[in-house]
């Protein structure tokens, strides 16, 4: 299926998650310090391996910058 | 030197508070941190960039310093708010620098987006420190909404243009209920010391250190400038008068004149 993670078109394999997303990620912390927000919604960490991603869905995975 | 504060209910013995923006790398941002005596420090949400090397949040665990995120970027409350929340899952922390500005050129605060992401993100649970203008009766208003404390600019940021409506900022902080945080404008060590001049609690500095061609230097400058705000505003300053008034007294003044006598 489909879905744009972080503004790139992604091919994901059915029954990819949240978690599955970030795992593919080159660098992801694997700590503290990532979020995810799927459609717009936040997903906590604790529901990651749960969580679906549905055909076409936009997935933002953000961590800390400098800034402000 | 300067006495502790307290931002819903956590003690700071920092005046200082350094945004991490605009730093060349993480050295010099790790260094000047040092320098700054900050306790607390911003940090950006952005996208996992797959070739970033090191991670800030190493940075400021080394330093032993405290994670203040913001929503840099936000133009919407509904942006602020999703961003707010991604920060609180990502850092483990409620506190968010509030930012919702109104165009890129001014990166002025939207006023109306502002309250209205301030009293939401109130309502979830967050100690919000929103960035606001000198407007003394926003400042009221951020604080009604249950905001922990207020963060009026000097001038826009980025700009080192320094304190341009002292006045306003003076009303702000008579009337405020909460510590005042002075948050963008500084551009030297003097723009600091006259923020805390003023009765600002604090002061927020990023550009001013980061952008300096020693940020190191700048950031030691402005932490002693922070001190020594502190100490002439507990010192309290003379008034203001139009005409001299002499510190010599006149008492025993010899005259050298003898048709005077």
């Amino acid at each position: 299926m489909n879905v744009t993670v972080n503004g790139d078109r992604r091919e994901l394999p059915a029954g990819a998650t949240v978690a599955s997303v970030v795992e593919s990620l080159q660098n992801a912390p694997e700590g503290r310090g990532v979020a995810v927000a799927v459609e717009g919604e936040v997903v906590p960490r604790a529901k990651w391996s749960t969580t679906a991603i549905r055909e076409g869905a936009t997935v933002e995975v953000v961590v800390a910058v400098q800034g402000g | 030197m300067t006495t502790p504060f307290a931002i819903a209910g956590r003690q700071l013995s920092s005046r200082l508070i350094l945004g991490t923006g605009g730093f060349t790398n993480h050295e010099v941002l790790a260094a000047a941190l040092n320098a700054s005596g900050a306790e607390l420090c911003t940090v950006a949400l952005r996208r996992l960039d797959p070739a970033a090397r090191g991670s800030i949040l190493d940075v400021l665990d080394g330093a032993g310093v405290e994670v203040l995120p913001n929503t840099a970027g936000c133009y919407t409350a509904r942006d602020a708010i999703v961003t707010a929340q991604l920060a609180r899952e990502a850092f483990g922390t409620d506190w968010i620098k509030l930012e919702v500005i109104g165009d890129d050129r001014t990166l002025l605060p939207d006023a109306v987006e502002l309250v209205a992401a301030a009293e939401a993100l109130v309502d979830d649970g967050f100690v919000v420190l929103p960035y606001t203008t000198d407007d003394p009766i926003l400042a009221r208003r951020l604080e009604d909404v249950g905001c922990a404390a207020v963060m009026p600019l000097g001038s826009p940021i980025g700009s080192g243009m320094g304190i341009r409506n002292p006045y306003n900022i003076s009303i702000v902080v008579e009337r405020a209920g909460v510590p005042v945080i002075l948050d963008a404008g500084v551009g030297t060590a003097s723009d600091a010391a006259f923020a805390i001049e003023l009765g600002c609690d604090a002061v927020l500095c990023a550009s001013a250190i980061s952008r300096a061609h020693d940020p190191i230097a700048m950031a030691t400058g402005i932490r002693l400038a922070v001190e020594a705000g502190w100490l002439a505003r507990g010192a309290g300053r003379i008034p203001r008068r139009r005409y001299a008034e002499a510190s010599t007294p006149d008492e025993g003044l010899p005259v050298f004149d003898s048709a005077s006598q």
